[in-house]
C-alpha cells in the first residue's frame, strides 16, 4: 500500500471517529439538560447582564473556594 | 486584582483599535475600488508607474482588508466585549493594560511597515501570505501579545463560564497561529542558493503540489478562522446585547462551534479541484464543503431565531438591520461556497469572476457589516455619547446593501458567462472563443463592479463620518444604555 492510500484510509477512519465524538456531544448536551445536571441556556444571560456589577451566572472565585474546601475535608 | 465598588471597564485599547479598524477599512476598500476600476478601464494601471499597477495593488488590498481592517476589528471588539462577558476590567491588571497598549502600537507600526513592503513590491509571492519572513516574525509577536491578553483576561475573570463568543475568539487565536506558522515556513534565498540570493527575500519551504496544498489549507482556513469564527463570535455577543434577547439556543451555538471546528479544516482542498492533488483529497474537500452548510446554517439560523418575537426591532433599529442582513449574507455565502465546491460546478466556476463574487458577498455583506455594526454598538458606550445620526446610518445601509447586491450579481453573471465561453467548442472540438472575446463580453459587468466599489466605499466614508461625529459632537449620555443603542 503506498503512502497516498494510507493517508486516504487514515483520513476516512479519523472522520468516522470524529463524527462519533460529535454525535456523542449532541447526546451529552441534551441528556445532561434533561436529567437536570446542567442548564446550558442560562449562559446566554452572560451577554445581557454584562455590567461589572451584574450578577454572575457562575462565580469563579466562589467555585474555587468551594473546591478548596472539598479538597481540605 | 483589586476589588473596587466604583470599578469601570477600561476601553483605552478598544478605542485605539477602533480608530485603526476604520483607517484600514477605508484604505483597503479604496484600493479595492481602484482595482475594480482598473479591471474595467485598464489604462488606470499606469497612473503612478509601477506602484499603481494591478499586480502591485492587489496584495495591498487583500492584506489591508484581512490583516488591517478585519484583524484590528477583531482586536477592537475583543478588548471591548471580553471584559464585559468575563466581568473583569482591564484597569484591574496593570500588566494586561500595558501589554494591551504595547500590542496596539507594535500592531499599528508593524502594519504600516508591512503595507510599505508591499508598496515596494517586497513579496514572498504566496497569495494572502505575501509578507516576507521578517515581517512574519513581527506578525507572530503581535499575535502572541494578543494571546497573552486573551489568556491573562481569562485567568483573572470573575465569571466562571466562558461565554460562547470567547470560544470563537479562542479558536480564531489558535487557528490563525497554527495556519500562519505552517504556511509561512520559508527560507531566505541566500541560504537556498549558497549565497547567490538575498537575506531578506525568501521562498517557501514546500514545493509543487505540497506547496499548493499547504497554501489552500491556509487560504481557506484563513477565511474560516479570520472571516468566519471571530465574526460569529461577534454576532453572538452584539446581537443579543443590542436586541435584549438571549441567544435562541445556547446548545446549538456550542454544537455549531464544534461542527465548524471539525469540518472547516478539511474543506480547503476544494480550491484545488481538477488539479494535481490526490483525487481522494479533492473528493474530501468537496464532501466536507457540503457538510459545512450544517454548522454554518446552524449558527446563522440561531442568530435569526434570536430575533423571534422581536422582529419589530428590524424596522426600528438600524443596528439590528445591519446585523440581520449580515447573518443573511452569511447564509447566502455559506450555501454558495459549497455549491462552487461541487466538482461539476467547479469545472465551470474555477478561475472565473464568480469566485471573487462569492468572496465579496461574504466579506462585504457579512464581515464588514458585522464589524461596522459592532463599532456602532461600542462607540456610544466607550465614549458615553449618543450616535450622531440615525438617518445617516439608514442611508449608509442602503448604499452598501445595494453595492453588495450589484457586486455579486454582476460577478455571478460574469463568472458563469466566462466559464461557459471558455468551455464552448464547435462541432470539430475547437474552442469557439479566444480569451479576449470573454474580456470584451465581461466589460459591462466589470463597470458595474467598479460602481459597486465606489458606492460601498462612499458608504464606509459615511460610517467613518458618523463615528467621528458621535465621538466629537454626539449628545452626552448620563448612563450606559442597557440594550438598544441610542441614536439621534
Amino acid at each position: 500500500m503506498d503512502i497516498q492510500n494510507i493517508q486516504g484510509y487514515g483520513m476516512f477512519f479519523l472522520t468516522i471517529f470524529l463524527t462519533v465524538i460529535l454525535y456523542w456531544y449532541i447526546l451529552y448536551l441534551y441528556r445532561s439538560e434533561k436529567k437536570g445536571e446542567r442548564d446550558f441556556e442560562k449562559y446566554g444571560r452572560i451577554a445581557l447582564d454584562d455590567n461589572i456589577d451584574s450578577p454572575l451566572v457562575e462565580d469563579k472565585i466562589a467555585s474555587e473556594r468551594d473546591n478548596t474546601k472539598e479538597q481540605n475535608k | 486584582m483589586q476589588s473596587n465598588a466604583a470599578l469601570e471597564y477600561d476601553y483605552t485599547v478598544a478605542k485605539l483599535f477602533t480608530y485603526v479598524t476604520i483607517l484600514f477599512g477605508f484604505l483597503g476598500m479604496l484600493v479595492g475600488t481602484i482595482l475594480a476600476l482598473q479591471l474595467a478601464f485598464p489604462e488606470l494601471n499606469y497612473l503612478i508607474g509601477e506602484y499603481g499597477t494591478f499586480s502591485r495593488l492587489r496584495p495591498i488590498h487583500t492584506n489591508t482588508v484581512i490583516f488591517g481592517f478585519t484583524v484590528s476589528g477583531v482586536f477592537a471588539t475583543w478588548y471591548y466585549f471580553a471584559q464585559r462577558v468575563l466581568k473583569v476590567s482591564m484597569a484591574e491588571s496593570r500588566f494586561l493594560m500595558i501589554m494591551g497598549k504595547v500590542h496596539f502600537w507594535v500592531y499599528f507600526i508593524g502594519a504600516l511597515i508591512a503595507t510599505i513592503t508591499l508598496v515596494f513590491g517586497i513579496s514572498a509571492g504566496k497569495e494572502y501570505a505575501q509578507y516576507e519572513w521578517w515581517v512574519d516574525i513581527v506578525i507572530v509577536i503581535i499575535w502572541i501579545m494578543w494571546g497573552v491578553n486573551i489568556f491573562g483576561m481569562i485567568g483573572i475573570r470573575r465569571e466562571k463560564a466562558l461565554y460562547v463568543s470567547i470560544w470563537y475568539y479562542l479558536a480564531c487565536f489558535l487557528g490563525i497561529a497554527m495556519l500562519y506558522l505552517f504556511n509561512n515556513m520559508s527560507i531566505p534565498t541566500y541560504f537556498a542558493t549558497e549565497g547567490l540570493g538575498s537575506i531578506h527575500h525568501s521562498v517557501s519551504m514546500y514545493s509543487g503540489t505540497n506547496d499548493a496544498l499547504v497554501q489552500w489549507w491556509y487560504g481557506h482556513n484563513a477565511v474560516a478562522f479570520g472571516f468566519t469564527v471571530p465574526i460569529v463570535g461577534m454576532i453572538y455577543y452584539f446581537l443579543p446585547k443590542e436586541s435584549g434577547q438571549a441567544i435562541y439556543s445556547y446548545k446549538l451555538s456550542l454544537l455549531s462551534f464544534w461542527g465548524l471546528m471539525f469540518v472547516y479544516l478539511w474543506a480547503g482542498s476544494h480550491h484545488l479541484l481538477w488539479s494535481t492533488v490526490p483525487d481522494w483529497m479533492q473528493t474530501m474537500g468537496s464532501a466536507f464543503s457540503i457538510v459545512l452548510i450544517l454548522p454554518s446554517w446552524g449558527s446563522a439560523i440561531n442568530m435569526l431565531l434570536t430575533m423571534k418575537g422581536e422582529w419589530n426591532q428590524l424596522a426600528e433599529n438600524p443596528l439590528i438591520k445591519f446585523m440581520v442582513i449580515a447573518s443573511t449574507f452569511y447564509m447566502l455565502s455559506t450555501i454558495e461556497g459549497p455549491i462552487q465546491a461541487i466538482k461539476s460546478v467547479n469545472a465551470i466556476a474555477h478561475f472565473t469572476d464568480w469566485i471573487p463574487g462569492h468572496v465579496h458577498d461574504g466579506v462585504l455583506g457579512w464581515v464588514v457589516f458585522m464589524i461596522m455594526a459592532s463599532l456602532f454598538h461600542m462607540t456610544p458606550r466607550m465614549f458615553k455619547r449618543e450616535i450622531y445620526s440615525k438617518k445617516l446610518m439608514g442611508i449608509q445601509f442602503w448604499m452598501q446593501t445595494t453595492a453588495v447586491v450589484l457586486y455579486f450579481t454582476s460577478m455571478w453573471i460574469a463568472g458563469i458567462t466566462q466559464g461557459m465561453m471558455w468551455r464552448a467548442v464547435d462541432e470539430y472540438g475547437n474552442l469557439v472563443y479566444s480569451f479576449i472575446d470573454t474580456v470584451t463580453v465581461l466589460h459591462p459587468y466589470y463597470v458595474i463592479r467598479g460602481v459597486s466599489g465606489v458606492l460601498y466605499t462612499a458608504g464606509f466614508i459615511l460610517f467613518a463620518f458618523n463615528i467621528y461625529k458621535t465621538i466629537t459632537a454626539g449628545r452626552k449620555l448620563t448612563e450606559e444604555p442597557q440594550f438598544r443603542t441610542p441614536m439621534a
